[in-house]
């Protein structure tokens, strides 16, 4: 049992994820939707970096093409404009440098925890016996050892989280993209998620860009923290977040920096979640502004 | 364990109730059909059904008949060969039309105007174009399966999550590991669930088809199998023995049913865990 642990802990941070220095960076993309009259601007003139061995996190109001921005990072879509860059390279397709975390759980169904793992290593023909021994070891750090033969179906949606994280580090990515990853979660398993999450991170400090709706969660998590405009997507500002890492959820809550950037954050996404609200009517933006003032 | 597990369940609520059912159902019938005796007043419809203690005693001496057995054994063959070929066929077809746009285009419409046509409707073509009469009715029969499988897989396969395919994809795996590992188990439980379908349509079809061509003069009664017992029993006046014919047909499919969903479970291990 004893020599166990030790293999365990030999693995942690070396041979699990290895350090590496990528960095990503989009410079004017525009995505449209549609043609003619049925076309619709998603992204327009946006640029962000993706900073190498940093947690970036990307916040927006809901429905403002942050989905779409992941599409085009991971190369399962190409922007009609501009560059996206990985390195210096330009990103042309999907690759294993960049996993993407999706918004639902993507797990194989027909798998089992332990084989949704391993899925990664067996595409790519390396059913070794490292792999199979990495995977013990995530299946441990992940807390699903107990449940390796079980289906997604028989799992809690906080399991399906650590799964899935599980199946993405087995495969060493360079930048880890995920897209909303702890939504629908109830809240007491969301927090319980980020500290957890953020823990992962510490370890190995990889690139991590990271799509989220909730400010609590953003600030808590990010080190840095592009804030998105209202559709059509672009910048709207970028706040580097100073809190000391290792981060607890008891001292972000009790941090008056956590709360002021709280204030900024807001006060920047109030407005434009209320532009997104009034959908562009001048009558509903005028009511919404007279009821803001009056409310204020 | 097992024995206990078995025993549970053979005295379950549910198995008194199937049974209940099915003595009501049976008294029903059975006063039903004598009760023109009973009452001196004929039942409209039942009145004019053999009871069940006649078929029961019709069928007693069914049991030992070898020509019974011989019609089971000879409509189980044409419906497990048509449906067989139908799955054969059909499955990689499915496929075939979901993941290549250009034949999906070529294929799906030739398909839509063909598969409207009711399987009987072919009787009388296919007696005309296969030489035996043997091999007509196991071609409607496998027209009966055929396009339900088809349409089930190909309706399951175009609707895979597109995330599956894009974690797939972005893991670094093959267009043939991504077909064999996501797009193959993702299908199975629609083509479990046509196959379901596809079966009940060929036990209609078989029976409908062994009347037609079974039971014609030209096929002299050679073709067999219980859809011709049941119109050689109409031709020769003996009642019990239609619906002995129809009650054999519903055992059958009954089994033949069972014997899927006992397949279809063990190929989707995970859909059990819902």
């Amino acid at each position: 049992m004893s020599t166990q642990v030790k293999e365990q802990s030999a693995f942690s941070g070396r041979d699990v994820r290895e350090q590496s220095a990528s960095e990503i960076v989009a410079t004017g993309i525009c995505k449209t939707y549609g043609a003619g009259p049925f076309a619709k601007d998603v992204v327009r003139d946006c640029s962000f970096t993706i900073e190498s061995n940093k947690l970036t996190v990307m916040i927006g109001p809901s429905g403002c093409g942050k989905s779409t921005l992941i599409q085009l990072i991971a190369g399962f879509e190409t922007p009609d404009q501009g560059t996206i860059t990985m390195d210096g390279r330009p990103i042309t397709g999907p690759g294993m440098d960049r996993l993407v975390l999706f918004q639902e759980s993507a797990l194989f169904p027909w798998m089992t925890t332990y084989d949704n793992i391993m899925y990664g290593p067996r595409a790519r023909g390396e059913d070794t016996k490292e792999s199979a021994e990495l995977a013990e070891f995530l299946l441990n750090k992940v807390g699903l050892e107990a449940f390796r033969d079980k289906y997604p179906q028989q799992l809690s949606g906080g399991m399906q989280r650590r799964a899935e994280l599980a199946r993405a580090m087995i495969n060493k990515p360079e930048v880890m993209i995920l897209d909303e990853p702890f939504r629908g979660l109830d809240n007491m398993s969301k927090e319980l998620m980020w500290e957890y999450y953020a823990g992962l991170y510490e370890e190995d400090r990889n690139t991590n860009f990271f799509v989220t709706t909730d400010i609590d969660e953003a600030i808590f998590l990010a080190d840095r923290l592009l804030i998105m405009t209202n559709l059509p997507t672009s910048t709207r500002a970028v706040i580097e977040i100073d809190i000391p890492r290792p981060r607890r959820i008891e001292d972000v809550v009790n941090s008056s920096r956590a709360n002021e950037i709280k204030k900024e954050v807001m006060t920047l996404l109030h407005e434009e979640a209320m532009k997104s609200f009034s959908g562009g009517s001048k009558a509903a933006a005028d009511f919404l502004d007279a009821y803001s003032k009056r409310a204020g | 364990m097992a024995i206990k597990k078995f025993k549970d369940k053979l005295f379950s609520r549910a198995t008194f109730r199937g049974i209940t059912a099915i003595v009501i159902f049976v008294i029903i019938w059975e006063v039903g059909a004598r009760s023109e005796q009973l009452f001196g007043y004929r039942f409209p419809f039942l009145g004019l059904v053999p009871p069940p203690s006649d078929v029961l005693a019709s069928w007693g001496g069914l049991i030992g008949d070898p020509s019974y057995w011989q019609s089971w054994y000879m409509s189980f063959l044409r419906v497990f060969g048509g449906f067989a070929a139908a799955m054969i066929i059909g499955i990689p077809l499915g496929l075939f039309m979901a993941v290549n746009r250009t034949f999906y285009g070529m294929s799906f419409p030739t398909f839509e105007i063909l598969r409207p046509i009711p399987p009987l409707a072919w009787v009388p073509a296919s007696i005309i174009f296969w030489p035996t009469q043997e091999l007509s009715i196991a071609f409607v029969t496998f027209l009966g399966a055929f396009y339900t499988i088809v349409i089930n897989v190909l309706g399951g396969a175009r609707s895979i999550n597109k995330q599956f395919l894009q974690a797939a994809q972005s893991m670094g795996a093959s267009q043939w590991d991504i077909f064999r590992r996501i797009v193959l188990p993702a299908t199975l439980p629609s083509i479990v669930v046509g196959s379901a379908v596809g079966m009940g349509i060929t036990w209609e079809v078989v029976v409908a088809a062994e009347m037609i061509s079974g039971g014609g003069s030209s096929g002299g009664g050679a073709g067999g199998g219980l859809g011709f017992f049941i119109w050689s029993s109409y031709v020769g006046g003996s009642y019990e023995q239609i619906v002995v014919g129809m009650i054999s047909i519903g055992i059958a499919g009954y089994f033949s049913s069972e014997l899927l969903r006992q397949l279809g479970g063990l190929l989707t291990p995970w859909l059990k865990t819902r």
